[in-house]
């Protein structure tokens, strides 16, 4: 059993310190990534691609400017301006190059970018034209499959423009042993083969790359100590001086080898993690476990006494400073489903160990503590709960909750082991596992589970049953019969299962294509040292070197289809008020909502229909439509439908009818993904969650049969409609706990809004923490939650469709925020400023 | 199966109530009071005529007529979290135990089912008909003191506070969980003599260790509106956290455990 020092650490001046040099401007492109990339790959055309890509990262490493920013213990910066990205157009530029002069101004995820590094990336990019991972995945896919993503029934775009990357590496490994030790295994494996065997030629290239690799990240490392020697030659402050001169020992032995103190430990971590998004553009490098594979470094100088557990915590909350560093630049319209600059670099505490026993250490609650000191974005933080964890260490997490950072993320080991263990992991694998990115649990070091795969909008088939599989005017889906064909709510379910699968398939066929076409272009050999088993294979983890194989694309939506089936069962067939065809009118007509905007949209859609089918569109024709179209929506019929759709039950009140059709409805997206496989022979698995796409995918998707408006958001996650459970947290977790958490194997999300005084006092973090282990016992996979503001509170004020299940505690009297008068509210918004955390 | 038939008229059933006794629990509110406190923040609970309230867009029914068996259903459905938390049923009003028999049935069934139990109570009530039968089914008894003047008592809930008094000393005599609770309104009980005055009476009653200060607030002024109501507190400002706080003192320096809100 383990036991555990959980005293709460100070947080040193450091730290803001470090935070203020990273947060003083505004994020930067630099060039010099992509510059010495394309160098490189000119001169090595015609080599093995593993080859070129090693030689590549050789020429970046040796190259790239190294930049140690005032105060920094744990130093290794990918760019010179703090919190800026480098560019990678290995896997699609040509956003970017469209981008130039608005990326600066736009509203999602601005970036500066100088006029020099336009020029660099502009010749940059005239070698790069026909080369990426993006258009070869393009030239692969069917047509089917490229018309159904132009409708936005699902899109990829993850992968499609970017690197991979979802990965949790061997940091213990190389903590262990170095970079040393692994290029020697790989000698090894190489002095093993034999010229004849049939894989020599490509698993020699790859042992090459990997050994060149791992020289490349010894060099870079030494270029560091040497930098950091220099800066202690000039520096006056003597306490600054050492500093350096131990930043410039530590970088001059990790990670080249095995770490000897605590503080070599966090420097070595952090060249992993940072090097890993140099190499490639993938998102989501997730440190996982770092209580776990940080804690024999961590004892061994506590035991020694060399180390105090105040300065432990200092070089903990330096990472964490550090983790926000790191950037990326997506296009615009991923910025706005990814929003944030967010990385999500995953790091998790806590759970059971491989044996089943209880893992809690220090550590754990010192990542806890490092969070609140840092109060950033990154890392995305998340603790691991099952039977057995420590209460002391569940209200040390609630009250990092209640400070309203969205942090942490909760995760049920009691459901995602056996979940992972009929995926084939091990039981020690499963009971071993952590989480990439979002919610997507794995085992580290292990898998390549491609778990971002896509968004799947399940609205789509949906509008495809009411319009017999046509979307603006094209055949994209199935003909799955005319409305009045479909007789009983079975057929009309039957229909929309039908649109499912179809549009499952071609999801499918969108993500191998992506897949081959990062394997041909894309193997990363620094990433392969550092999974198992691809030296041993001679594969890279995009070409099947890694154990375990997964592509896990997000399905979202639910709580709508769930509404809408319910409503068109009750409304349409049992009471007989409505029938499909005037549902769909009024969807048509956006249930009567007759705002200027929305009729320019339902306008413009109408004329491309006409001008699609070869009628002439002029500006009269236009004009006449709208004011058609402006005209129809008056109509009262529509709203009366709106109306008697939201009086009926809604998932996510406790109310089995309703929450058993949910799992019905999740089911048509998880079950029938199983059946697929990818071209690394792993199996397709469904994760429910959006990140933050159900709102601009929303954008795209018309008024639904639930009620929802056109252009309005889609459900997130596994959550109940925004506003639509109406009866406390406790019935939301009831009903979200009826879907079958175990079979969406690549992650549910669980999102709840609290007011701070929920939490408040110490029966508020009890309680919290009862709801929290409650719903895990009901075996939900996944919670996260926000304590909201008064921002928040002020904006439910202006929105209160938004807003309907927030529930405001004051003085033991509970009310529905939004149900109360204009000046209570602000009664309450006053109050909450005075016992705000 | 009996207790489950009785009927009895209830308005609401609240979920994840956490302030109405220990954890998570989850609150019936039967319709109906014997006083009209001027501070009532629920007025729609007061007659046990089922009514109807004005609101910006439909007009709500209040009240409805209803089962053990039904309102046990919604209870249960919660009572994972109940055993997480040692949370559970309180039943509140109006005055719960003014339908003594439906109230009566109600903590049976929740006894018969493992559920903690609490009541919100005025105990304005004739002690031996309606309040010692519930009270072996009771873990928490919540019980209002409001004044210890009954002049001013009357003038403020229409009611004088001997029966109350006596009641409260004979609940805690019983052995029953007692925790006495003080709605303090400013212009009837919010000077530290009243609050000393309260607590020093709570603090006699024997097993009785905590007492809840409940700060007035002005949350139940839409209703008195949609009911068609005077609502006669008129612009009194809630009090100030500090005025709580000092009130909070007084009370604890007479050996009880106090809290503010519940």
């Amino acid at each position: 059993m383990a036991s555990y020092n959980s005293a709460k650490c100070a947080k040193s001046a450091r730290i803001e310190r470090l935070k203020e040099e990273l947060f003083r401007q505004m994020p930067q492109i630099e060039a010099d990534r992509a510059l010495l990339l394309t160098q490189s790959y000119m001169a090595t055309e015609g080599e093995p691609i593993v080859t070129r890509r090693a030689k590549a990262f050789k020429n970046i490493l040796e190259n790239i400017p190294v930049t140690i920013r005032p105060d920094e213990l744990i130093v290794g910066s990918a760019t010179v301006a703090p919190r800026s990205c480098q560019v990678f157009p290995e896997f699609s530029f040509s956003w970017l190059e469209d981008e130039f002069d608005t990326v600066e101004t736009r509203s999602a995820d601005p970036f500066h970018i100088s006029e020099q590094t336009k020029k660099t990336l502009r010749t940059v990019y005239q070698y790069w034209k026909g080369k990426t991972t993006s258009e070869l995945a393009t030239s692969l896919m069917a047509p089917e499959t490229l018309k159904a993503m132009e409708h936005n029934v699902f899109t990829p775009g993850n992968y499609f423009y970017n690197g991979v990357g979802h990965v949790t590496v061997q940091y213990d490994k190389v903590l262990a042993i170095g970079y040393r030790g692994i290029l020697e295994e790989a000698r090894a494996e190489k002095s093993r083969m034999s010229f004849g065997d049939a894989d020599y030629c490509s698993k020699a290239a790859l042992l090459d790359g990997i050994i060149m690799s791992c020289e490349a990240v010894i060099t870079y490392a030494r270029r560091y100590s040497e930098l950091a020697r220099q800066m202690a030659d000039g520096e006056k402050d003597p306490a600054r001086r050492r500093e350096l001169l131990q930043i410039a020992e530590n970088c001059a032995r990790v990670p080249e080898q095995g770490a000897t103190s605590f503080w070599e430990a966090c420097q070595s971590f952090w060249f992993v993690q940072m090097l890993l998004q140099i190499e490639s553009s993938g998102h989501s490098i997730s440190p996982g476990r770092f209580d776990q594979y940080m804690y024999p470094y961590y004892k061994a100088d506590i035991d020694r006494g060399v180390i105090t557990r105040d300065f432990a915590q200092e070089l903990m909350d330096c990472i964490w400073v550090k983790f926000n560093d790191l950037n990326k630049c997506r296009d615009a319209a991923s910025a706005e489903g990814f929003a944030g600059y967010s990385l999500f670099q995953n790091l998790i505490a806590g759970g059971q160990d491989i044996h089943g026993e209880d893992a809690t250490n220090d550590l754990s609650f010192m990542c806890i503590d490092a969070t609140m000191h840092v109060l950033l974005p990154a890392p995305s933080f998340s603790v691991r709960v099952w039977n057995c964890t420590p209460h002391e260490f569940l209200i040390r997490a609630a009250e990092l909750t209640r400070t309203g950072v969205g942090l942490p993320a909760y995760y049920n080991d009691e459901v995602i082991i056996p979940s992972l263990m009929s995926r084939g992991l091990t039981l020690e694998d499963a009971r071993d596992y952590n989480i990439i990115g979002c919610v997507e649990p794995q085992k580290a070091g292990k898998t390549w589970g491609w778990h971002d795969a896509a968004f799947f909008n399940m609205l789509k088939p949906m509008e495809m049953v009411f319009s017999n599989g046509v979307l603006e005017g094209e055949q994209v889906g199935l003909r799955t019969g005319e409305l009045p064909e479909l007789r009983t709510f079975e057929l009309f379910l039957d229909a929309y299962k039908a649109q499912m699968n179809y549009m499952i398939s071609l999801l499918v066929n969108a993500d191998n294509a992506i897949d081959e076409a990062h394997a041909i272009r894309c193997p990363l050999p620094y990433l392969s040292s550092m999974v198992e088993d691809c030296i041993r294979r001679g594969k890279t983890p995009e070409q099947g070197g890694a154990v375990y194989n997964f592509t896990g694309p997000q399905g979202f939506g639910i709580a709508n289809v769930a509404d809408a089936l319910y409503a068109i069962r009750t409304l349409v067939y049992e009471q007989k008020k409505l029938t499909l065809c005037q549902l769909k009118e009024a969807m048509a007509n956006n249930f009567g909502k007759s705002d200027g905007a929305d009729a320019e949209e339902l306008t413009r859609r109408i004329a491309l229909e006409l001008s699609k089918n070869g009628l002439p569109v002029d500006a009269g024709v236009v004009e006449e439509i709208y004011r058609t179209v402006k005209d129809r929506r008056a109509d009262s019929r529509y709203d009366e439908i709106r109306e008697m759709i939201l009086d009926l039950p809604k998932f996510g009140n406790d109310l089995h009818e309703v929450d058993a059709l949910a799992r019905e409805a999740a089911y048509t997206y998880t079950k029938p993904l199983l059946q697929y496989r990818n071209p690394r022979g792993g199996q397709f698995q469904a994760g429910l969650y959006p990140v933050s796409a159900n709102v601009p995918l929303g954008a795209q998707t018309g008024a639904t049969p639930d009620g929802r408006y056109a252009g309005t958001p889609v459900a997130d996650g596994v959550s109940p409609s925004a506003g639509r459970d109406v009866n406390g947290p406790t019935s939301a977790a009831n009903s979200v706990s009826v879907l079958d958490h175990g079979i969406a194997s690549n992650g549910t999300l669980f999102n709840m809004k609290f007011h701070p005084s929920a939490l408040a006092g110490d029966a508020g973090l009890e309680n919290f923490v009862a709801l929290v282990q409650t719903y895990f016992e009901k075996k939900g996979s996944h919670m996260q939650f926000n304590v909201v503001s008064r921002e928040t509170l002020r904006d439910a004020q202006k929105n209160p469709d938004k807003y309907r299940s927030l529930v405001v505690r004051v003085a033991g009297y509970s009310a529905l925020f939004t149900t109360l008068s204009k000046s209570l509210q602000d009664d309450i918004i006053n109050r909450t400023e005075q016992t705000a955390f | 199966m009996e207790n489950n038939r009785v009927v009895g008229r209830i308005f609401d059933i609240q979920k994840f109530s956490t302030h109405d006794g220990p954890g998570i629990r989850t609150v019936v509110f039967l319709k109906g009071c014997i006083l009209r406190c001027r501070w009532c923040c629920n007025p729609e609970s007061q007659s046990y005529r089922i009514q109807e309230l004005k609101t910006e867009k439909k007009n709500k029914v209040v009240g409805y007529d209803t089962t053990v068996g039904e309102v046990m259903q919604k209870v249960m459905q919660d009572m994972p979290y109940y055993r997480r938390s040692g949370g559970g049923m309180t039943l509140s009003g109006g005055e719960a135990l003014c339908q003594t028999e439906f109230a009566n049935a109600l903590l049976k069934e929740a006894k018969a089912q493992g559920i903690n139990t609490a009541v919100e109570t005025t105990a304005c009530l004739p002690f031996e008909s309606m309040i010692a039968p519930h009270l072996p089914y009771l873990d928490t008894v919540l019980m209002d003191i409001k004044h210890t003047d009954s002049e001013k008592h009357e003038r403020f809930t229409t009611m004088r506070n001997e029966l109350i008094l006596d009641n409260a000393r004979r609940i805690a005599e019983s052995g029953c969980r007692l925790i006495i609770r003080v709605p303090t309104i400013p212009t009837f009980n919010d000077t530290p003599e009243e609050i000393r005055s309260i607590a020093r009476f709570a603090a006699s009653l024997p097993g009785v260790e905590e007492i809840h200060l409940l700060p007035y607030h002005r949350l139940g002024y839409d209703k008195y509106i949609g009911l068609g109501r005077e609502y006669t507190m008129g612009d009194v400002p809630p009090p100030t956290k500090e005025k709580m706080e000092e009130l909070r003192l007084v009370a604890e320096r007479e050996g009880l455990r106090a809290i503010l809100g519940g």
